[in-house]
């Protein structure tokens, strides 16, 4: 359970990382380490060299810009969860946050790590894209901005070149009367979910956001918050793909989506 | 080879690995600290968690060339002058532990969480206790211990 050897680079300026990731061959990012760190003790990785992107200043703000709020792609998963100016202006992305593995993985992971990293069954890239969260990388090209539902391609697989860097993520805020609920299903406390649920309810539509059922956040936007939970759930259960595992079969993450998303709809109902 | 200082529980330490040595190993081998124990190595079971900054983290997920101007903490810098933290204390009075090896990490993990939440409730504590695998104990003794500690500290 140790790593192969690799070349470890600090750059102090986001300029030089891109440069370094430019120049280096094989060279993987590294922030909170929490998903590749393991990996690399397994083997499952063996990158060649390693860009720590921890010094570059700018990266761990939390700021309300233009009406939304930007996340530094640095902001570790605990900061997210405490932070009172986000569990105020976007409550559904500190809910998902403080759920997030353990206290110790969480006061580590970072926000760009798990955006980039693209785990299906993850909170942030469910919460982006359920919030149609806009995402920001910069690259030797320059920056651009990418919506959180375009930049997930597949299982592990972003739109994101080798070259670039995620920088930041915008969030709408939530607006006054706009309710919400993050659930999800694991075996054990910590563990990635088989199946998650976000939901928000902005007026009279209501949007769901279903993570761990497909290979990236599956989305179904502009629902009637009118109609009767069972009959959302029942769409949502009808409409997902779920991958099918030895340990987790297609129809147990179809019957989770269902039990779940009523759940939530509950949630949001109750907590007027 | 890097060589780099690393500063642990407010010593300076020279070291000399190769940057995939991980912190969980610096420690034990290179500073000679064997407090903090090694499980699982992949970051599930909490036993090598350590201080980076103030900040609980595993110490198997972490390259030791990554903490070089950041401060370690260990549990060998917990207990002062001989005498047991009150968290410490409390997993001594409690009944907090059988055969130890989960504690350092538990014990790390906790200094942190309570200075940050200073009256958790019973369930605030399970969960951040999840974090930590103890095979022996059943872990009822383990929250009974860091609510007594949070008690004994407000």
């Amino acid at each position: 359970m140790k790593p192969a050897p690799f070349r470890y680079h600090r750059p102090q300026s986001l300029a030089q990382a891109l440069t370094l990731l430019a120049e280096e061959n094989d060279a993987k990012l590294i922030a909170g380490g929490q998903s590749l760190a393991p990996m690399m003790n397994m083997r499952l990785a063996q990158p060649a060299a390693l860009i720590d992107l921890n010094d570059i200043t700018g990266l761990d703000g939390i700021a309300e810009k233009d009406g939304s709020l930007e996340v530094g792609a640095l902001v570790r998963h605990q900061s997210l969860a405490d932070s009172a100016r986000v569990k105020e202006v976007c409550p559904l992305l500190a809910e998902a946050a403080r759920t997030i593995g353990h206290y110790a993985i969480r006061s580590r992971g970072t926000l760009g790590g798990s955006l980039a990293h693209a785990d299906p069954a993850a909170q942030l890239p469910l919460v982006a894209a359920t919030l149609d969260a806009e995402i920001q990388a910069a690259g030797p090209r320059g920056g651009r901005r990418v919506r959180a539902r375009e930049f997930f391609v597949s299982l592990m697989t972003t739109v994101l070149e080798p070259d670039e860097i995620v920088v930041s993520a915008r969030f709408a805020k939530a607006q006054p009367g706009e309710r919400y609920a993050y659930l999800q299903f694991s075996r054990r406390s910590g563990d990635f979910a088989i199946v998650a649920v976000a939901c928000v309810v902005r007026g009279k539509t209501l949007t769901l956001g279903l993570g761990g059922v497909e290979d990236k956040p599956v989305v179904l936007e502009g629902l009637a918050a009118a109609q009767k939970p069972e009959t959302i759930a029942r769409q949502a259960r009808e409409t997902v793909q779920p991958v099918e595992t030895p340990r987790v079969p297609a129809l147990l993450r179809k019957e989770l989506v269902e039990v779940l998303v009523k759940r939530a709809i509950a949630k949001c109902t109750n907590s007027n | 080879m890097h060589e780099f200082e690393l500063r642990v529980n407010g010593q300076r330490y020279s070291v000399r690995a190769e940057p995939r040595k991980l912190l969980s190993d610096v420690l034990r081998e290179d500073c000679r600290l064997t407090g903090t124990h090694v499980g699982c190595e992949h970051g599930v079971c909490g036993a090598c968690t350590v201080l980076v900054d103030g900040k609980p983290s595993r110490a198997c997920l972490l390259y030791a060339v990554q903490m070089q101007g950041h401060e370690i903490t260990t549990i060998e810098a917990v207990a002062k002058d001989g005498r047991l933290s009150p968290l410490q204390q409390a997993l001594h009075e409690a009944h907090g532990l059988q055969c130890g090896f989960c504690t350092p990490g538990i014990v790390m993990t906790f200094e942190a969480y309570l200075k940050e939440n200073a009256r958790p409730t019973e369930a605030q504590v399970r969960e951040a206790l999840s974090g930590n695998l103890c095979r022996c104990t059943g872990y009822h003794n383990i929250v009974r211990a860091i609510l007594k500690a949070a008690d004994a500290q407000a």
